[in-house]
């Protein structure tokens, strides 16, 4: 499926986050959109899923959704948002019990996307008692359940450790590879947007506006350090002043 | 030369000590009866614990005490599910209609101070001397604490769990049902320890202001009556409700609560 946002803007009260953002995302692509904290990249995530009204624009989609989907948009979030009070398999099958599915056809699809995230062994674990990365898996796991057409992916690496990280990274690019899902990939990590995308949407401070969109003209096979380096200085330098700028902002006007 | 470092991160650390609870509680008893044994205490105005337990089997065998808990017992168990349920509900709304909450906060806030005792004669005067009266003081004096608990139980949902459910296209009843009230059950299940207690209070209040049987009652024409052994067998009994009722509650935050 392709998502076709349109001269997105919007403001919260007197605040502008974003401001004229148009991106089309073609069918079975990664965009990687980066920007300094507080540039309004979650705020346009949420908009490109329909979780946010936008002030101004409008996103679209185009195609129809692969068979068996259920949820054509479909968000991975940062802090997991797993219910605590359930398992596992409850917290994927969470997802699907509003649908008219038949018990087995759910259990069905709840035990494939365990087995390809590897939870199979987990599914009556709570996630109290899982790790930063097992929970995450647990929240790839649920989205798949529902064969999106679209991944929104707000930041799903960035509250855990280095390491962990760079595991999930791969598993994640190995099961995108599995259904080439089209997906929105929010990261302020410079690395993580040149591994996964094939392009790269550089948003300046806010109010965010696109600076520039970078394709990774590297196959996904041949992205080791110093094939991306050249393309990293470049995106570190478009997005170096930027951070800085944002860096010394206040978050709100300061009163006095 | 060489210094050892001084250790100096002690102290601070509470811990678990098992037997110190019974052991002071032993010591004061025995003073307690040691004293009253001695002559050192009025044995009509405080009288031993002896004295106490004596009276208290005495209310047993005579099928009394029976009579006066199971009447108060019934009194709370209908005043409190009244009062609870529609605290629960009016809580609900609070947390998650704006115009509820915007008309019905000031509402509460100004009815939550009022000690809810002082409405029973009113009551009285609505609904007669019998026990729809005292239901009627016990379920006011429940609602508003649990009302309270339960709106902040659902304010302390995460925002986030209800946006993951809204993105998954989960309807507004099943998202009530599947996240905001289990995620506002510890909320709830405090406020159920709060109205519990307030529930026993009133109870005895509204018996000693008005009723021949139950735990109050009993305790008042004790009193009349000089009879300070059977007052504080009352008292005790009182004190094994509430210990009982906060056992149950802390049993059912294990069980339902073990999530967190």
């Amino acid at each position: 499926m392709r998502l076709i946002a349109e001269s997105i803007g919007h403001r919260f009260g007197r605040l502008e986050v974003l401001d004229g953002v148009s991106l089309d995302v073609a069918k079975g692509e990664i965009l990687a959109v980066i920007g300094p904290s507080g540039c309004g990249k979650s705020t346009l995530l949420g908009i490109l899923g329909g979780l946010l009204q936008p002030t101004e624009g409008a996103v679209s989609t185009e195609g129809a959704p692969p068979a068996g989907c259920l949820n054509p948009l479909t968000y991975v979030f940062q802090d997991f948002a797993l219910l605590p009070w359930r398992s596992v398999a409850g917290n994927v099958a969470f997802a699907l019990e509003h649908h008219a599915l038949d018990a087995a056809e759910r259990d069905e699809r709840i035990a494939e996307v365990l087995a390809t995230t590897g939870l199979a062994e987990f599914a009556d674990v709570l996630p109290k008692q899982l790790s930063g990365g097992m929970r995450q898996r647990v929240g790839i796991a649920r989205a798949l359940a529902v064969k999106p057409a679209v991944l929104l992916l707000d930041e799903p690496l960035s509250s855990l450790d280095a390491q962990t990280r760079e595991l999930l990274m791969e598993e994640f690019l190995a099961l995108w590879l599995l259904h080439r899902t089209t997906a929105v990939y929010v990261t302020h990590n410079l690395d993580e947007a040149l591994q996964l995308g094939d392009r790269v949407c550089v948003l300046s401070r806010r109010p965010g506006r696109i600076r520039e969109i970078v394709t990774v003209d590297v196959p996904r096979s041949e992205r080791d350090p110093s094939r991306l380096a050249p393309l990293r200085q470049r995106l570190w330098r478009l997005v170096q002043d930027e951070a800085r700028a944002a860096d010394r902002e206040t978050m709100a006007p300061v009163h006095g | 030369m060489a210094e050892r470092l001084r250790f100096r991160g002690g102290g601070f650390v509470i811990q678990r000590k098992r037997h110190a609870g019974w052991i002071a509680g032993f010591v004061i008893i025995a003073a307690w009866q040691a004293s009253s044994s001695l002559g050192w205490a009025s044995p009509v105005f405080l009288p031993s614990p002896a004295g106490i337990a004596k009276a208290l089997a005495g209310l047993a065998l005579s099928g009394q005490l029976a009579r006066d808990v199971s009447a108060s017992l019934a009194r709370i168990l209908v005043g409190f599910s009244l009062g609870a349920s529609a605290g629960l509900a009016f809580g609900l709304a609070l947390g998650l209609v704006s115009h509820a909450r915007a008309a019905g906060l000031p509402i509460v806030s100004a009815l939550f101070p009022i000690p809810k005792i002082a409405l029973l004669p009113l009551f009285i005067l609505w609904f007669g001397i019998g026990e729809p009266s005292k239901w009627a003081t016990i379920g006011l004096g429940v609602f508003f604490p649990m009302a309270i608990a339960t709106y902040s139980g659902v304010d302390q949902v995460p925002r986030t769990l209800i946006r993951m459910a809204q993105s998954f296209d989960v309807p507004t009843a099943a998202i009530v049902c599947k996240v905001i009230l289990p995620g506002a059950l510890p909320g709830i299940l405090a406020g159920i320890r709060i109205s519990a207690s307030i529930a026993l209070i009133l109870v005895v209040a509204a018996e000693m202001i008005a009723a021949e049987h139950g735990i109050g009652a009993f305790i008042l024409s004790a009193g009349n009556l000089m009879r300070t052994e059977d007052l504080l067998a009352g008292v005790c009994v009182l004190s094994a409700l509430g210990l009982t009722v906060g056992w149950a509650v802390s049993r059912a935050e294990r069980r339902l609560l073990g999530w967190r």
